[in-house]
C-alpha cells in the first residue's frame, strides 16, 4: 500500500489546504460553474483509504480536509469510489457517467451538486493531480508516479490494496 | 358571465384504438346528447388503426353536422412511412370539413390554405403563432404543458391576429410519442406485428413504478399522463384571457356527462365546487391534475388560489 | 460521395478544445440557459467563453454550431433572439434550431448564417423537411433516430438539404421536441427549459445489499442489483409494471447507447453528409475517446480502408450498445 493511506489526517491536512488554495487561485472559473453549490459540503470517500475528504468549495472560505469516516460531517453530497478512480475523474482521465454506469462510482445526496462539481472540474485544462504534485517539486512527482504505478487500472481488474 | 358564454367546448380526437362499433355508438351520443360545439375526428396516433374506422367517417361527419356540431379532421402526429405521408396529403387536399394539422408534413402539403394548428405542432409562443398565422392558420391549439402566464401571452397574440385559441381542459395529457409501439413491446411484439393489442385498453395501459405507484399510460406509440388533466376550476380564468375553445379529450368514462358538467360550469348554472364533485363522481378514482397550468409538475393537483 | 463531417459535442470550453484537437470537423455547443436542450447545471458557455471558443476552433479549421434548439414559451422569446444575435456577432458557423418563430427570426435577421434543423423539430418525412428548407432556408436536417438506412436513402433523394444523423451516444426513444415526461414529474420542461431528468430532482438510494434505486422527483425510475449496470435516471429508460407484466420491465427502452460505427460506410453511401456524436453532458475523457475513434474510422473509410473501430462499449449507457432503428424496422 501507498504511503498516503497511512498518513494520519492531521499530517496531510496542511498539504490539502495548500493544494486546494493553489488550485482555486489558478482556476477561478471553476467556482462559476459550481453556482449555488459553492457552499455545499461534499464528502469524497475513497473506499480503500482510512479517511474521507471533506470539500466545501466556497471561494471565500475554502475547506478541503481529511476526516475520519466516523467524524465526517453529514454531507450535502457523497461521492464514493476507489481512490485512483476518483483521482482520474478529477483529472478527466475517466468519464464520470461511464464510471457511474459500471457502478464503480457511487453518488448520493444532492445530485445537482455532484453534477456541477464534475462539470466544473472537467472544464479545468490539464491535470490537477500533476499540478498538485508539481507544487511539491520532485518529491511530489515521485509520489504521484508511485501512486499510479501501485494502483491497478480498471482494465487489469481492481484489486483491493 | 358574458365572456364565458362565448367560450366553445370541443371534443378532441379519440386517442385510443376503440372499435368501429364503439366509435359509432360514441359519436351517436355525442351528436344527440352532448353539449359540445365542435368535434375533432380522425386518427392522430397510429396510422395502422385508421383503416378500421375510416369507412365510417363520412356518416359520422354527416351525423354530427346534422346535430349542429362543427366537425374538424385531425391529422397524424407522426409522419414517416409512405402510408402516413399519403394520409396526410389526402387530408390536406380536402376543402371541407376543416382540418387540424399535427405535423409539419401537413403544413407543407396544405400550403397557405386555411387550417387549424393541432397540439402536437408546438405553437409555444407569439413569434411561432404569428408565423403560422401568416401561412394560413386560423386557429391554434396550445401545447398541453404551457403554463398560465404563457397561455395568456400566446392567446393575446393569437387573438390579435384573429385566430381562435384552444386549450385542453379535460383528459389525459399526451406526454410523448415515439416511432416504437410500447403496446406491442409490452406483449413481446413489434409494431409491424402488433395484432392491434392496444384495442384491449380503452383508456390506455397503466404503468406503475416498482413501488406500485401509478405513473403513466401507454397508448400504442403514445405515452400519456396517468392523471386526467382537469382545468374546470380554471375555465373562467382561461376565458378571461381570451381562450376561445376548451378541449375535452375522450376517455373511457361517460363523456356526455363530462361535457354537461363542463358546459354547466361554463354557463354558471352550477358552481365550480359542485361541478368538480360531479366530475369526480363521473370519473371514479382517477386522479386529476393541473400542475402544467401552474408551472409545476404536471401530475400535481394545485388548489386554485382564492381570487375574484 | 458526401464529406462525412464529424459533428462533436462540447459541454464546456475545455471539452470544445478537446474535440477540436481530437479531429472534430465541427463542434456544437450552447449557452448557459434555456435556449438549448442541454441546459444542465455547470454546463455550457458564457458569451465570453463562446467568443474564445470560436477563435480557437476557427484557428484549427473547425466549425462551431450553436444549439438554439428549444421552444421559447410565450413572453420569453427575447432570450432566444438575444442568443441568436450574440451567436451571429461572435461568428458561429450555423444555428441549430427547432422552433419556427426562432427559425423565422434568424432567417430574417441573420440571413448570412446557416440554419440547421435540430432533431428537436422532429422532421421525419421529406415534406416536413422541405417545409423548413423552403420557408427558412434550412441547409441541413438532423434526422430523428427512427429511420432505417434504406429510408434515409429515400429521404435524401426527396429533399434539397444535407442530412446529419446521430452515430453514437444517448439513444432517445421519444420523438424529440414532443416529450413532456420530465415536466410531468418535475415541473421543468424539456422543450421550454432545456432539461431532461434534471439533476436537482434526481436521487440515488443505496441499500445495504448494494442495490441502488434511482428516483426522479420521488418516483422510482429504476432499481439496479449490486452487479447490474446502470443507466441515466430518465423516465424513458425506467422499469415499470403493467397489468400483465407484474415483473418490472423496460417499458420503453433499456439503458443502452447508440453505436453505428459498423454502419458508417452504408450511411455515407445513403447520402448522409454529417455524423453527429451525442454527449454535451459527458466529460472530456468521453469526448477525447469517442471523437478520436470516429475520426480514425471516417479517415479510414475515406481512404478506402476498412475502419478499425476502438471499443467504446465502456462509455455507453448500461454498458450496452445498439444500432437501433438504423439496422432494422423491427426495432419499432
Amino acid at each position: 500500500m501507498t504511503d498516503l493511506s497511512r498518513l494520519p489526517c492531521a499530517l496531510i491536512q496542511p498539504l490539502l489546504t495548500h493544494v486546494v488554495r493553489r488550485i482555486a487561485a489558478r482556476h477561478p472559473s471553476l467556482f462559476a460553474r459550481l453556482g449555488p453549490h459553492q457552499s455545499t459540503d461534499f464528502l469524497i470517500d475513497p473506499i480503500e483509504l482510512p479517511f474521507a475528504l471533506h470539500l466545501r468549495p466556497d471561494p471565500e472560505a475554502l475547506i478541503f480536509r481529511a476526516v475520519p469516516r466516523d467524524a465526517a460531517p453529514h454531507p450535502g453530497a457523497l461521492i464514493r469510489g476507489k481512490f485512483m478512480l476518483l483521482l482520474e475523474l478529477m483529472d478527466a482521465e475517466e468519464d464520470g457517467d461511464a464510471a457511474f454506469f459500471s457502478r464503480d462510482l457511487e453518488v448520493s445526496g444532492d445530485t445537482e451538486a455532484v453534477v456541477r462539481l464534475r462539470n466544473a472540474l472537467d472544464d479545468v485544462d490539464g491535470s490537477i493531480a500533476e499540478e498538485t504534485a508539481d507544487m511539491f517539486g520532485a518529491p511530489g512527482r515521485v509520489i504521484l508516479a508511485r501512486l499510479r504505478r501501485n494502483y491497478p487500472t480498471q482494465e487489469n481488474g481492481a484489486v483491493a490494496p | 358571465m358574458a365572456v364565458t358564454e362565448m367560450t366553445k367546448l370541443t371534443l378532441g380526437p379519440i386517442a385510443y384504438h376503440w372499435s368501429a362499433e364503439k366509435r359509432r355508438d360514441f359519436y351517436a351520443r355525442i351528436a344527440d346528447e352532448t353539449p359540445v360545439d365542435e368535434v375533432y375526428l380522425g386518427e392522430v396516433i397510429c396510422s395502422k388503426r385508421a383503416p378500421f374506422h375510416e369507412a365510417d367517417l363520412p356518416d359520422t361527419i354527416a351525423r354530427l353536422e346534422r346535430a349542429g356540431k362543427t366537425v374538424i379532421l385531425s391529422s397524424l402526429a407522426e409522419v414517416m412511412l409512405k402510408r402516413e405521408r399519403k394520409a396526410t396529403a389526402d387530408l390536406a387536399a380536402m376543402d371541407a370539413p376543416e382540418i387540424e394539422i399535427n405535423n409539419a408534413a401537413g403544413l407543407y402539403v396544405r400550403g397557405d390554405r386555411p387550417h387549424r394548428i393541432g397540439p402536437f405542432m408546438n405553437a409555444y409562443n407569439e413569434a411561432t403563432i404569428a408565423w403560422m398565422a401568416r401561412q394560413g392558420a386560423s386557429h391554434i391549439c396550445l401545447p398541453t404543458e404551457l403554463p398560465a402566464e404563457a397561455i395568456a401571452v400566446a392567446t393575446k397574440a393569437a387573438r390579435d391576429l384573429g385566430l381562435g385559441v384552444e386549450v385542453q381542459v379535460f383528459g389525459r395529457a399526451s406526454l410523448a410519442v415515439s416511432a416504437r409501439c410500447y403496446h406491442a413491446r409490452a406483449h413481446g411484439r413489434t409494431k409491424d406485428n402488433c395484432q392491434f393489442v392496444c384495442e384491449d385498453d380503452a383508456d390506455g395501459m397503466p404503468l406503475c413504478t416498482t413501488d406500485e405507484r401509478p405513473i403513466l399510460r401507454v397508448n400504442g406509440i403514445q405515452t400519456q399522463s396517468q392523471s386526467y388533466v382537469d382545468l374546470l376550476p380554471e375555465m373562467p380564468k382561461l376565458a378571461s384571457v381570451g381562450v376561445t375553445h376548451l378541449r375535452l379529450m375522450p376517455q373511457a368514462v361517460d363523456m356526455v356527462a363530462v361535457a354537461r358538467t363542463f358546459r354547466d360550469a361554463l354557463d354558471c348554472t352550477s358552481n365550480i365546487t359542485d361541478a368538480e364533485q360531479a366530475l369526480h363522481d363521473i370519473c371514479g378514482d382517477v386522479a386529476f391534475s393541473n400542475g402544467f397550468y401552474y408551472g409545476q409538475a404536471g401530475y400535481r393537483r394545485i388548489a386554485m388560489a382564492a381570487s375574484g | 460521395m458526401s464529406l462525412a463531417e464529424l459533428i462533436c459535442p462540447a459541454g464546456t470550453p475545455a471539452a470544445l478544445r478537446t474535440a477540436v484537437d481530437a479531429g472534430a470537423d465541427a463542434v456544437y455547443c450552447g449557452f448557459q440557459d434555456a435556449t438549448n436542450a442541454r441546459n444542465f447545471p455547470g454546463l455550457n458557455f458564457t458569451p465570453d467563453e463562446l467568443a474564445e471558443a470560436v477563435i480557437y476552433a476557427h484557428a484549427k479549421g473547425t466549425k462551431v454550431l450553436l444549439a438554439l434548439n428549444t421552444y421559447p414559451p410565450a413572453g420569453k422569446v427575447d432570450l432566444w433572439r438575444q442568443a441568436a444575435d450574440t451567436g451571429a456577432r461572435l461568428g458561429i458557423d450555423a444555428f441549430i434550431v427547432a422552433d419556427m418563430g426562432v427559425a423565422d427570426y434568424i432567417a430574417q435577421t441573420h440571413p448570412q448564417v446557416r440554419l440547421h434543423l435540430s432533431v428537436q423539430a422532429a422532421a421525419s418525412s421529406p415534406e416536413a423537411i422541405r417545409y423548413y428548407c423552403e420557408n427558412f432556408g434550412v441547409k441541413r436536417v438532423v434526422l430523428p433516430r427512427i429511420l432505417t438506412i434504406p429510408e434515409i436513402k429515400q429521404v435524401r433523394k426527396e429533399i434539397p438539404c444535407e442530412i446529419e444523423t446521430f452515430i453514437f451516444g444517448n439513444h432517445g426513444l421519444m420523438v424529440e421536441g414532443r416529450c413532456s415526461l420530465t415536466n410531468y414529474l418535475t415541473g421543468q420542461s424539456t422543450n421550454m427549459d432545456g432539461v431532461c431528468s434534471p439533476a436537482s430532482d434526481v436521487e440515488y438510494k443505496r441499500d445495504a445489499d448494494g442495490t441502488m434505486s434511482s428516483q426522479l422527483a420521488g418516483f422510482t425510475i429504476d432499481c439496479f442489483g449490486p452487479d447490474e449496470k446502470a443507466g441515466y435516471p430518465t423516465i424513458c429508460k425506467g422499469r415499470y409494471t403493467a397489468p400483465h407484466r407484474s415483473d418490472a420491465y423496460y417499458a420503453f427502452e433499456e439503458p443502452v447507447s447508440l453505436n453505428l460505427s459498423r454502419l458508417l460506410p452504408e450511411l455515407i453511401d445513403a447520402g448522409v453528409h454529417a455524423f453527429k456524436i451525442e454527449g454535451r453532458q459527458r466529460s472530456k475523457s468521453y469526448v477525447r475517446g469517442v471523437v478520436s475513434a470516429f475520426r480514425r474510422a471516417v479517415d479510414d473509410i475515406r481512404a478506402g480502408r476498412s475502419a478499425d473501430m476502438a471499443d467504446l462499449v465502456a462509455l455507453t449507457e448500461g454498458q450496452k450498445q445498439t444500432q437501433g432503428a438504423f439496422e432494422t424496422k423491427k426495432w419499432r
